[in-house]
């Protein structure tokens, strides 16, 4: 892909002095905890956003929050740029470095650290990965609610930097619904604790703004969540159309008659192809469009409930339904779906869009994303979150292509700006990160920006935190 | 949703109700605790994050925001958020706003989120147990699948002020479900098998739940035409009651218990007992205390918000000075603005 996103160019005064920043980091951490050498670097010059690299200048890798605060408290006294980093799974090139920035990982801050049945709450670490923790809870009756696609590998801190959300949060909500509490390091190394186990906490709502920050407010170290009793039993249900018109007006009118599934999942025909190849899930290969439909509760609720959208199904045309029998078949109707990305990865190099839209704009935007694509002489996939209008176009390109890597950032572009000109945003889950940061004026007006970077400031003075994210790099206040 | 942040709230809820939607964080009304009057705007709920007992499940107010519209201390006109549910483009403004007490920015617009009405609601209700048993008692409820929507211990003290009486004897622990009526009828039938062992279990309708659960909301047993200082404090569930038991020791407290145990609202006999109060909280693992009624002698003496550590009260004063470069945005962090107005 053209380097067309531009990092901030590289402090001088950083770079010349790599050997004694490296010396002294390892002066600050355990032995086997900073990473400096050239090979060893690699695996953190880019994440899932795979379009971009850079090599970091060292990788710190703490095992306390006490050494996350003595690097930070480091970094920010010479002003050396800091990227964190959990699993390296951002869509959005979130964790990508720049080449005098130190990255603090949290890959060894892996510990659970009190779970608490009778408040219904998990204390954790951040480099705890989201499925950790509803495995560790599962055994009692209890899961984590918020479930990104990556929740094998990615970590709750990086999920709180990127307010994850994931197909269950139709009824559960995004990560910030669901977060308790944090301890947070500032860029200054000072320690911070936020809310706790009481449902809500004094002042001003500070965790509802780190929620999403995209690493640039502090690195938050460890985090308290909610736990949920899981449910009886949840039954997914495929619905297949001959149109994905059909199927959006058929989302927009469940949601519309005040039916709150627990997710509603949608896939095009070329997804739908993708996925059954990789997963075999049984997925019905005579359609447009299919809907993933999930209730869940006893088994007269959900067969209430599946009456009702079985109905409205009907009437907008259902060719095929098809109700799981069994937990092995449920499983893989959902890791057919939750393997889209990488399965998608194996046909094709892709760029993975994020744009949310009110229900109602949903047929509309994805007629005219199919044309945009069409036009630009390239395919597209669409696999998302139809529920809470949450889009996926994948957009299918051939990375060693120039020009062909050119058409896809071009329809990528041209697409999130449809979404936001339907009343959406640019981003649900993915986050801005480098990906989106270009267009941000788009969906914001100068001084919507200006509000929101000035109080980004309160929190680093100094812009040192994951500074080449979210904020276009033109107009930034002087730091 | 999205409505001028000056709407009398009343106004949207009628329109709501017509559609058969709701507000799921079901916003309280403080004004008969305060013997206040006037009209309730949809800015002063959302700048007071007023959230009521569906809070532990459905979220609060903060949660069902999506986007807001504000002016800055520096006049100028400022969109924050969006329309859409999920939502991650740039920094969460609208999640500061909300709750900040009219102290950093005016609100002029919200857009928030709606949830469609139940389909019916039914309340069990557990009599005779006292505090810690009720807290224990509401934890194994949560603990099973049957989506409790509501859950509040209401002792013998202030018992007799809910639904005129018509509890039956003895301290009453309620927990609302609500949804398909299908559904409802399954889920008390396992509700009330499990709880049996805690004590004698009944079961009200839905016209008395929605009764129930306003009273519990708008704090009914302290709406008392006095001026004793009246407390609202956010704890982990199973510290509500410790914390009680505690200032009960010392000090003259009748309370009831919200969120299954995390909300207690407390009236004082006599003094405000904020000393006591914020030392208890600290040592039955943190959370917060705000002072909502007061006479106006006690409330000029004592801090009605909770206190903040040093470096959190730094970093709220630096956001302030984002949004307000002049500090033309005077809170008086007094108890009047939680009655919902900005």
């Amino acid at each position: 892909m053209p380097d067309k996103i531009a990092f901030l160019p590289p402090k001088k005064s950083v770079l010349d002095r790599r050997d004694i920043i490296v010396s002294d980091l390892a002066d600050l951490l355990p032995k086997g905890c900073l990473v400096s050498e050239p090979r060893g670097l690699v695996p953190f010059e880019t994440d899932a956003f795979i379009a971009y690299r850079n090599v970091p200048l060292a990788v710190a890798l703490p095992e306390t929050t006490a050494q996350v605060a003595a690097v930070l408290k480091y970094c920010s006294r010479y002003g050396i740029p800091v990227v964190p980093r959990g699993a390296g799974t951002s869509l959005s090139g979130g964790a990508i470095p720049q080449s005098d920035a130190v990255v603090i990982g949290l890959s060894k801050l892996s510990r659970i650290l009190d779970i608490d049945y009778a408040n219904r709450t998990a204390t954790v670490q951040a480099g705890v990965t989201n499925l950790n923790i509803s495995e560790a809870v599962s055994a009692d009756g209890y899961f984590y609610a918020p479930d990104p696609s990556s929740q094998l590998a990615c970590t709750i801190g990086g999920n709180i930097g990127m307010n994850s959300g994931g197909a269950h949060c139709l009824k559960y909500g995004v990560t910030t619904n669901n977060l308790l509490g944090v301890k947070m390091v500032m860029f200054d190394g000072t320690i911070i604790d936020l809310g706790g186990k009481a449902l809500d906490s004094a002042g001003y709502d500070l965790l509802g703004l780190i929620c999403g920050s995209e690493g640039q407010l502090g690195i938050v170290a460890e985090a308290t969540v909610r736990l949920i009793a899981k449910p009886e039993g949840a039954r997914p249900v495929l619905f297949g159309f001959q149109s994905s018109e059909e199927a959006g007006t058929c989302v927009a009118e469940i949601i519309g008659m005040g039916i709150i599934p627990v997710a509603i999942e949608f896939m095009d025909r070329p997804a739908i192809e993708i996925c059954e190849a990789f997963a075999h899930a049984g997925y019905p290969m005579d359609v447009e469009a299919l809907l993933i439909v999930e209730v869940e509760g006893s088994e007269a609720e959900m067969d209430a409930m599946l009456a009702s959208i079985i109905a409205i199904a009907r009437r907008h045309g259902v060719s095929t339904i098809k109700e799981s029998q069994s937990a092995t078949e449920a499983a893989l109707i959902w890791k057919g779906r939750k393997s889209a990305f990488g399965a998608t990865g194996r046909i094709a190099d892709y760029i993975c869009m994020d744009g949310t839209v009110p229900l109602s704009q949903l047929p509309y935007v994805l007629k005219k994303t199919g044309e945009i694509v069409a036009r630009l002489g390239l395919r597209v996939a669409n696999v998302f979150h139809a529920g809470d209008g949450n889009m996926h176009p994948l957009i299918l390109y051939n990375i060693n292509d120039p020009e062909d890597a050119a058409r896809a950032e071009e329809a990528g572009n041209e697409i999130l700006k449809l979404c936001v000109d339907a009343g959406g945003c640019l981003t649900g889950e993915h986050g801005v990160g480098i990906e989106k940061r270009d267009l941000m004026l788009h969906q914001f007006a100068k001084v919507d920006l200006d509000q929101q970077m000035a109080v980004r400031a309160a929190f680093d003075p100094q812009w040192i935190m994951n500074p080449s994210k979210v904020f276009p790099l033109e107009g930034r206040p002087a730091a | 949703m999205t409505a001028k942040a000056g709407t009398p709230l009343a106004d949207i809820q009628d329109a709501l109700a017509q559609k058969r939607q709701m507000l799921a964080f079901e916003p309280l009304d403080l004004r008969p605790v305060l013997g206040t009057t006037g009209n309730t705007t949809i800015g002063g709920v959302f700048a007071t994050n007023a959230s009521g007992p569906r809070r532990f499940v459905a979220g609060a107010a903060r949660d069902s925001l999506l986007g807001v519209r504000f002016v800055n201390g520096n006049g100028e006109i400022i969109k924050a958020g969006g329309r859409v549910m999920k939502n991650v483009t740039g920094l969460d403004l609208a999640k500061v706003l909300s709750g900040s007490r009219g102290n950093l920015a005016f609100l002029t617009e919200v857009t928030f989120r709606l949830l469609p009405v139940p389909e019916t609601s039914a309340t069990i209700v557990i009599s005779g147990l006292d505090d810690a048993q009720a807290t224990a008692a509401m934890a194994t409820a949560l603990s099973m699948s049957v989506e409790v929507s509501g859950a509040a211990h209401l002792p013998e003290t202030v018992r007799g002020r809910f639904l005129g009486g018509a509890l039956p004897p003895e301290p009453a622990t309620v927990l609302r479900l609500e949804g398909l009526s299908a559904s409802v009828t399954v889920r008390a039938e396992k509700l009330r098998a499990a709880l049996a062992s805690f004590g004698a279990v009944s079961t009200i309708d839905p016209e008395a739940t929605d009764t129930l659960w306003r009273e519990i909301r708008d704090v009914y047993p302290y709406a008392d035409q006095t001026l004793r200082p009246l407390w609202r404090v956010s704890v982990a569930p199973t510290a509500g009651h410790q914390l009680i038991a505690a200032l009960r020791l010392e000090t003259g407290v009748d309370a009831f218990y919200d969120w299954q145990g995390g909300l207690v609202w407390l009236r004082m006999e006599a003094d405000a007992e904020a000393g006591l109060m914020r030392h208890f909280i600290k040592a039955f693992g943190g959370g917060h205390a705000t002072l909502v009624r007061a006479t106006p002698a006690l409330l000029a003496t004592t801090p009605v918000l909770e206190p903040q550590p040093e470096a959190i009260a730094a970093l709220s004063a630096r956001i302030k000075s984002k949004f307000d470069p002049a500090g033309i945005f005077v809170s008086h962090a007094t108890p009047r603005g939680m009655a919902g107005r900005p």
